[in-house]
């Protein structure tokens, strides 16, 4: 229980899809105008990434690993089938996506009006195999928590198009320099979001390992300093926004 | 130049700055930052993309026909995943050290949204030798800006260049650091890439206005 709990919170905050590997960018950057769209699109991640880790970790633990194919017979235990896990994993994905929006047509329009756009999408969101590729390096133990690893690196993914979808509505309303308005602002106040979720890292390490006293801690220490005045910054500016926002209305 | 037409030649060129596939076009950011805190890591990952996607382009638009539209999507991915194994199984036979620093990110190429997008935009209408220099082209573009933000990154945060000391060391106070400069360790961190292509962004657009998005 304690390990599910522990992988659950370190994959949406520590491990976050965006802030710490800049995976599902793309889309990330191209659907996060609206809320409601962005909120579609995350519940559509979050739903294939359930869905295709723990389906990946099947194939990877029963045709790929180094010996995997030991349950055809001790004479296939000297096979490995790495190499193949690229065009094994991409195929589920294709697959699985094609399969998921014939399914959700058939049985529920409304949903598919509101999700299907996004699933062609989705296939060639960096994000799903990442989460595969990452499921697959990291050597995740059992089917269960691979299946928890999928739902809550999607979690984290919806989070963070949620969090920017928002600030990108109300920024609407500021006075950004023309030369970086839109794509711009966008890159430098998901690196301002990206830094605030640095400081996570320490949420799960606890007292079990004492810091060392290299370069790299105190260095660490004072960008945890930049970082907690970059977070006021970021809420000062959050706060004068929605006092604007109040105004405009 | 005499082997390339004008119009081929734009076809290398545009992508580089105007078009570019970053900055621009916005594809492919995924790769692009999280692998640029060393120089090297970022121009060997430009490398397979330019291998990929010039390679990529040709084998799709010789193919454009033969393809059905249905299922496109599947049949591209094909290509990119079997050219991505290629460079994979070669990055571990010869610089498997790099390899382990790429990580994820080299099997990352074949959701590389520039790949994809190239393929659906050009490569399924044009003939081969149109697509392998578009295919070049805007793997240089987007090698350029992996190249300058790694640059960056790796001389302001660890004040190395392909790991080799520029600005004298830190240690024993010599070069730069005897008149006090420090190496800048949130440069290293993941986060400070996107507010280095944020600046690029802006530099650009600065000197291009044309290119500056309505709010």
């Amino acid at each position: 229980m304690l390990e599910h709990l522990e992988l659950f919170f370190k994959s949406i905050f520590i491990d976050n899809m965006v802030f710490a590997v800049f995976l599902g960018m793309c889309s990330y950057l191209a659907v996060s105008k609206k809320v409601s769209t962005a909120v579609g699109l995350g519940a559509a991640v979050i739903f294939v990434l359930g869905v295709t880790v723990p389906l990946n970790w099947l194939l990877d633990k029963y045709l790929l690993q180094d010996g995997a194919l030991v349950w055809l017979g001790p004479e296939y235990a000297d096979y490995n089938l790495g190499f193949l896990s690229f065009i094994l994993f991409i195929a589920t994905i294709a697959t699985m996506v094609q399969l998921v929006e014939i399914v959700v047509e058939k049985f529920s329009p409304s949903l598919y009006n509101s999700l299907g756009i996004f699933l062609p999408l989705i296939a060639v969101n960096c994000a799903i195999l990442g989460g595969s590729l990452f499921m697959q390096t990291r050597e995740i133990p059992n089917l269960g928590l691979a299946l928890n690893y999928g739902v809550s690196s999607g979690i984290g993914w919806f989070l963070a198009i949620l969090a920017i979808a928002a600030i990108r509505e109300k920024i609407r309303y500021s006075n950004v320099p023309a030369p970086l308005r839109g794509l711009g602002i966008t890159f430098i106040i998901t690196g301002l979001m990206g830094i605030g979720f640095q400081s996570f890292g320490g949420m799960l390490t606890g007292d079990n390992e004492p810091p060392e006293p290299t370069e790299a801690t105190t260095a660490k220490a004072d960008s945890k300093e930049e970082e907690k005045e970059i977070k006021k910054e970021i809420e000062d500016e959050k706060r004068t926004v929605s006092y604007n926002d109040v105004i405009n209305k | 130049m005499a082997l390339l037409s004008k119009k081929d030649a734009n076809l290398i060129l545009d992508p580089l700055a105007d078009n570019n596939p970053i900055t621009i076009q916005v594809l492919g950011i995924c790769s692009a930052l999280a692998i640029t805190a060393e120089l090297k890591a970022s121009v060997v990952m430009a490398l397979s993309v330019l291998f990929v996607l010039g390679v990529g382009n040709v084998v799709i638009s010789l193919l454009r026909n033969v393809i059905p539209s249905k299922i496109r999507i599947i049949v591209q991915l094909v290509v990119v995943a079997t050219l991505v194994i290629i460079v994979d199984q070669v990055l571990k036979a010869f610089a498997y050290e790099l390899s382990k620093t790429l990580s994820v990110f080299v099997g990352l190429i074949i959701t590389n949204c520039i790949i994809m997008g190239r393929f659906e935009a050009f490569a399924l209408g044009n003939g081969p030798w149109k697509s392998f220099l578009d295919g070049i082209g805007n793997a240089l573009g987007y090698g350029v800006i992996l190249v300058i933000v790694g640059f960056f990154r790796e001389l302001l945060g660890s004040g190395t260049l392909f790991g080799i000391p520029v600005l004298g060391d830190p240690v024993t106070k010599t070069g730069l650091y005897s008149i006090g400069y420090e190496n800048n360790g949130f440069m290293i961190i993941p986060p400070a890439a996107l507010i280095v292509v944020g600046i690029i962004i802006w530099v650009q657009r600065s000197r291009n206005r044309t290119l500056i998005e309505e709010a």
